[in-house]
């Protein structure tokens, strides 16, 4: 409890005390309204003075200003009938009360979500004249060596130098299943070290250490507002003035028709009663606290579940996804890829491979990858000259002074020499040696364990269309897709066609259904941020994926789509029940106490109880484990 | 120019108020109030002093909301 909760806890079991002791006191008049008073202002002080700075202010509709005139008005009529004051009091009370709760909710709620996202390092150990001395990370610059003991929280993104250990990487993954390190592994900043000493060459500043950026993206998320963010607010502030003018009207009309009109008794203290009534009912604070509330409890739920969300307003999104479009490679599949075989090679298998490795040594890209590996011996990158890569293609290079090209059947036409086809399912690298057609080297990649589930999951969370993007062969992406039960495969992409093809997509359904796109993030960056919504993977260490992404999948695992959707309907779905049950229960009891069946107390649980059934609804967004 | 400030309100409806406040001042070309985090995002337009434009930010804040606090 804050200062300030304690405060007003006292003043509500003091104003509490007070008021039922004076029920027993055997004075009427105005001694008894002089004794009644001091409850009422030991409670409700600080509301009549701010009701009062509203008007000076020219801000008159606030709560604040509901409940000072409804119990001043409760006030004045007892006085009047010297009839019953407690009931001024105990709304004042209940306001308080609920007021205490929701603070008192709220910073509950608050410290647990963010206890939740606690992955920031508090400091670094750094050895200086052969002791350990604990820095504040900020102050580690690059290429300082830090050592992490067990238990430590990795403070800065480095290159193991010594020691190795295994890593608890739960709080950016979600994962559970413990990583092993050795020396000359990359560690990134925010993972557990658990059984050794390690000791870190940091090659980052720790404001560019992943668990800054995390932190950051995670902590800024929940100001992006959603769509239904958005309406509260507005719907807030015509609400108000609304019910106000209401309330006067109601308090007003029908005495005047009925003196006027019907010749009638006016009975102006019933409707004003009922006014009041109205008035302490209509208190917007149940919606406005727990729509952001459930949204917030959702960000956090997710990124515990080592799914970083980048904002309120794309949970909403991916609530309503009815497409979802997936890159192949890194995706689905897992984008290591091994040399199968090399076919109708004249010169030595041996010899073919060292061309294509040398004339890939520049490149990154896991096929080049996985042709240097089968190569297997050092590159002298000395021996290639005039390297082009020509996107979607292949390269060309001149190795040993011989013009080499290695790359799909594209490449092959491109440069006019023939090309003979094959028949395996795989990634087919053809090679020219010198303008002559030296055969191909068939390489292929193995599905990710859980892809196959993923797409049942993603199919069981109401996603109505699959759709497979790949820059690769038709016969690879054709043999993949069947396997895993996605509909709609366009193989053999360039990097813009993909944009292309989104375009299509996106333009082919309806406006409701949104369509999100997977990817590893490391060159889909224009797709992702074309679809309605980007989703990246693997983005443990990569900052591109988390630039371009609106969701980022901390791990590799696809069935985490899956989950990040159901996360988002469960939110969405506690977002609509909050707004459906305040607006709901409110209205009724706006009805009910213009018509005079609502007194006070229905209107003080119409207003309290609502809101605090609101915010316990709101947190429940938070549990997802079993999702 | 965006900053970020710690702030203190007690109810969503008062933060609210606050942010439209802020962006209604001079100087101020978007300001997002964060209830659950408690922290405001300024940005500011070209050629404005951050420190004076949010001394203003401020003083329109405690108008509308008088329980209000944004740490400077």
């Amino acid at each position: 409890m804050t200062k300030k909760q304690k405060k007003m806890l006292a003043r509500i079991l003091i104003a509490a005390a007070l008021m039922i002791g004076f029920h027993f006191l055997p004075f009427s008049g105005y001694v008894r309204f002089v004794l009644y008073l001091i409850p009422y202002l030991v409670i409700g002080y600080d509301i009549l003075i701010k009701a009062a700075k509203g008007i000076k202010n020219r801000q008159p509709f606030d709560e604040c200003l509901l409940m000072a005139v409804a119990t001043i008005g409760a006030m004045a009529i007892a006085v009047y009938e010297d009839g019953d004051y407690t009931e001024a009091i105990a709304v004042m009370l209940f306001y308080q009360v609920g007021e205490w709760f929701q603070s008192y909710a709220v910073g509950k709620s608050r410290r647990n979500i963010s206890d939740l996202m606690d992955i920031r390092p508090d400091y670094a150990n750094v050895e200086i004249d052969g002791k350990l001395e604990q820095v504040d990370p900020d102050e580690v610059e690059i290429g300082t060596e830090i050592v992490v003991q067990p238990g430590e929280k990795v403070p800065i993104d480095g290159i193991i130098t010594e020691g190795s250990s295994t890593l608890n990487t739960s709080a950016l993954t979600g994962e559970s299943l413990p990583r092993d390190a050795a020396e000359g592994d990359e560690i990134i900043s925010g993972c557990i070290n658990m059984t050794g000493v390690l000791k870190i060459r940091t090659t980052k500043e720790f404001g560019e250490s992943t668990v800054s950026k995390i932190l950051d993206l995670v902590e800024n998320a929940s100001s992006r507002k959603s769509k239904s963010e958005e309406f509260i607010t507005k719907f807030a502030r015509i609400y108000t003035p609304a019910v106000v003018y209401s309330a006067i009207a109601l308090a007003v009309l029908p005495p005047l028709v009925r003196m006027i009109g019907m010749g009638a008794a006016a009975e102006w203290g019933t409707w004003i009663y009922r006014a009041l009534t109205f008035l302490v009912i209509s208190c917007p604070c149940a919606l406005v606290i727990s729509i952001p509330l459930s949204f917030f409890a959702g960000l956090g739920g997710a990124s515990n579940a080592g799914v970083l969300v980048k904002g309120s307003n794309y949970m909403e999104t991916l609530s309503q996804t009815k497409c979802v479009v997936f890159d192949k490679t890194g995706t689905l599949t897992q984008g290591v890829f091994e040399v199968n075989a090399v076919h109708h090679n004249k010169m030595d298998q041996k010899k073919l491979l060292e061309y294509a490795a040398l004339a890939e040594s520049a490149s990154s890209h896991p096929i080049s990858r996985s042709i240097q590996k089968a190569y297997g011996q050092e590159i002298d990158r000395s021996r290639v000259s005039d390297i082009q890569e020509i996107s979607g293609n292949g390269v060309t290079a001149l190795v040993d002074g011989i013009a080499v090209a290695a790359g799909n059947s594209k490449l092959m036409d491109r440069l006019g020499i023939p090309w003979i086809d094959c028949h395996h399912a795989g990634t087919i690298i053809h090679m020219a040696v010198d303008g002559e057609y030296a055969g191909h080297i068939v390489i292929s990649d193995i599905e990710k364990p859980h892809a196959k589930e993923a797409v049942k999951a993603l199919r069981a969370a109401g996603i109505e269309k699959l759709v497979m993007l790949t820059g690769d062969s038709r016969k690879v992406a054709e043999h993949v897709a069947a396997d895993l039960g996605i509909d709609e495969v366009h193989a053999e992409l360039l990097p813009a066609d993909k944009v292309e093809e989104v375009e299509k997509l996106l333009a082919k359904k309806p406006q409701k259904a949104k369509l999100a796109f997977v990817g590893d993030g490391i060159n889909d960056a224009p797709v992702l941020s074309r679809a309605d919504i980007g989703i990246a993977m693997g983005a443990m260490g990569s900052d591109a994926a988390i630039e371009a992404a609106d969701i980022v999948l901390m791990d590799d695992d696809p069935l985490k789509i899956a989950k990040a959707i159901r996360i988002s309907k469960k939110c969405i779905r506690i977002v609509y029940e909050n707004i459906w049950f305040a607006i709901g229960i409110k209205l009724i009891c706006l009805v009910l106490g213009a018509v005079g069946i609502a007194n006070m107390w229905l209107a003080i649980f119409a207003d309290v109880g609502v809101m605090i059934i609101a915010v316990l609804n709101a947190i429940r967004a938070l549990f997802v484990k079993n999702l | 120019m965006k900053k970020t400030y710690k702030i203190d309100v007690d109810c969503a409806n008062c933060a609210n108020k606050m942010e439209q406040a802020a962006k209604a001042t001079a100087g101020v070309k978007d300001a997002v109030v964060n209830f659950m985090t408690l922290k405001m995002n300024v940005e500011f337009e070209e050629g404005h002093d951050a420190k004076a434009v949010m001394q203003e930010v401020r003083k329109n804040c405690k108008k509308v909301e008088d329980d209000c606090e944004i740490f400077l």
